[in-house]
């Protein structure tokens, strides 16, 4: 040392090094103190806990819908009729947006059970409306069919199918 | 605008003040000394009214968030309180909400006299982005203060909107997540809007501080066009001319504000926001308030879920491209003969879509709205800037105190 305080690339000086430090850990501090701030905001561990809901199913008559509320969210169960059930299947895959085939979206052909929230913005579509008798959203005007699949409209997808389990023939469990 | 300021303190506080602060001197040059063209009109009021708004919005919303309890088992109570058992409850409440609808029927003349006039041009294009800054946090508050009544149309507008980024390629889904708090609007959605509708307000204020400073810096466009070129015979000093003329103005506009907010009060509003909010039924007809019904009509008319959020979020951010999409030179509307026509007909495909955004997205509607989104689009990208290049606009005077001489011996 001989009192020499300029740097040059080739001479780094304390300073120089001190700089780099502190701008390093600024910016890790930075982080740090907006990693807690941003996650604040997701759902904590009591929402994200997943509830599970049993329905009992044997009150639901033939041809009729029930709404059951799952995570906050409406779930419709379908008691589908002969008709309904031999027009889903009978749907081309080349007909439909999102192909899918309507056994791989049941687990009993009269039960279809489906996340009640239209794949476009989340409306709640109502039963029995529209052109394929399934479900229409009256927000955009998407049309679902009696396997909720979407047939027309700006929904990009079909309805969704949550994770559920026959319990016994009259009970499902979804979650 | 520029130069020494004129401000002479005259009591011995003012000159302790200015040497410490010269705050004095700054408003003096800014809002009494401050040269404005002596040709605006009316439409260069609605800054003003702008600014009356904003406060307005401020002082009622401060006290309404007195009252309200943003949890959601209350909200709906909360707000049917402040209706009813709060002293003034309901005339603050409906100031408010009417409050909203007039803030925007002021930024839309304000922006539509800016696109018709060129006040965008060259040098205020950064002005002019501000302002489509501050109408986007407009728009943001206006929506997260929608939400706070908690009533149906309020709910299924949080559904509707925060389902927008859904559409979002991969992270879609996380960020609504985390926008809402949870897998649905809930409570945690509730609180966050409540804070946010709160906050963005404030931040109004400092973005239109600095619209207001670039504004002074740019000096005001004029119905011309033309700049102002000799301060002595262009321009008149802001106070008494232009607060006059502003308060006058402000003073008509709050004629129709308080007509709206006394006499005609849910008239914007929707009798489905008065059920309160139930996750499980959607009302058949859901329609956000006016003023965002064009670009829902925008976001409608496309059959494609991300498309039509790209081109509802486009809508908007193209008219900050406006500085380098209008190809002319010639900056106001009156000299543009061609540019007029287009210019109209563009106001009228905005309100088309506004009709449109109002009914249901189906058959004709559904087709014409389509039609109408692609011109709106064609306006901005081709007419535009094919116009700037093929119009042969008329002669513009040399000046200002030209155009209104020339003004007053045609009246003569």
């Amino acid at each position: 040392m001989k009192g020499d305080h300029s740097s040059t690339p080739h001479n780094p000086s304390r300073r120089d090094i001190l700089t780099l430090a502190t701008s390093a850990g600024a910016v890790t501090a930075v982080g740090g103190v907006a990693w807690p701030l941003i996650a604040q905001m997701n759902p904590d561990a009591s929402a994200r806990a997943l509830a599970s809901t049993e329905v009992d199913i044997s009150t639901v008559p033939e041809g009729q819908i029930i709404t059951v509320k799952w995570r906050g969210k409406p779930v419709f169960i379908r008691h589908r009729t002969e008709k309904e059930i031999k027009d889903a299947q009978a749907v081309s895959l080349t007909e439909l947006p999102d192909p899918e085939p309507d056994d791989k979206r049941v687990q009993k052909p009269q039960w279809l059970v489906v996340i009640g929230i239209c794949t476009h913005l989340g409306c709640i579509p109502t039963g029995k409306e529209g052109e394929y008798d399934g479900w229409f959203c009256p927000c955009h005007g998407s049309s679902y069919d009696v396997s909720g699949r979407i047939r027309q409209g700006p929904a990009p997808n079909n309805l969704e199918v949550p994770n559920y389990t026959f319990v016994s023939d009259t009970k499902i469990k979804i979650g | 605008m520029s130069g020494h300021s004129q401000y002479k303190p005259k009591s011995n506080f003012a000159k302790w003040l200015e040497r410490r602060l010269p705050i004095l001197s700054f408003m003096y040059d800014s809002f009494v000394a401050y040269p404005t063209p002596k040709n605006l009109n009316y439409l260069w009021t609605f800054g003003a009214i702008l600014s009356f708004m904003l406060v307005a919005q401020i002082i009622t919303g401060v006290v309404l968030a007195m009252h309200y309890t943003p949890e959601v088992t209350l909200a709906f109570n909360s707000v049917e309180n402040i209706m009813r058992d709060v002293n003034w409850g309901w005339a603050l409440r409906y100031a408010h909400a009417n409050g909203a609808s007039m803030f925007f029927l002021a930024v839309y003349i304000h922006i539509f006299r800016g696109m018709y006039y060129g006040s965008y041009k060259e040098p205020r294009e950064l002005l002019w982005i501000l302002g489509v800054v501050i109408f986007m946090v407009m728009m943001a508050t206006g929506f997260l203060g929608y939400v706070l009544p908690w009533g149906q149309m309020s709910f299924w507008a949080a559904t509707v909107i925060t389902n927008l980024f859904s559409a979002l390629p991969w992270v879609g889904p996380s960020i609504t997540t985390w926008l809402l708090g949870g897998y649905s609007v809930d409570n945690a959605t509730l609180n966050r809007f409540f804070a946010l509708h709160y906050l963005l307000p404030f931040i109004i204020v400092a973005i239109v501080a600095l619209h207001v400073w670039a504004l002074h810096v740019t000096g005001q466009n004029n119905p011309t066009g033309v700049e102002v070129k000799d301060l002595k015979k262009d321009t008149v000093p802001f106070t008494p001319y232009a607060t006059m003329k502003d308060g006058f103005a402000i003073g008509v506009f709050v004629i129709l504000y308080a007509w709206m907010t006394f006499f005609v009060p849910n008239y914007l509003g929707h009798p489905d926001n008065y059920i309160e909010a139930n996750p499980l039924v959607t009302p058949p007809h859901i329609v956000p308030e006016w003023y965002f019904l064009p670009f829902y009509a925008i976001l409608r008319a496309i059959p494609n879920k991300l498309l039509g959020v790209i081109a509802l979020f486009l809508s908007i951010l193209i008219v900050a491209a406006l500085p380098w999409l209008d190809t002319s030179k010639v900056k106001s509307g009156t000299y543009r003969p061609l540019f007029r026509k287009f210019y109209w007909a563009f106001v009228a495909v905005s309100i088309g879509l506004g009709y449109l955004g109002s009914q249901p997205a189906e058959g004709a509607y559904l087709w014409i709205a389509r039609l109408l989104t692609f011109y709106y689009f064609f306006h901005f990208l081709v007419i535009l800037p094919l116009l700037g290049r093929r119009e042969k606009p008329d002669p513009l005077p040399k000046s200002i105190s030209e155009a209104t001489a020339n003004r007053g011996a045609s009246h003569a």
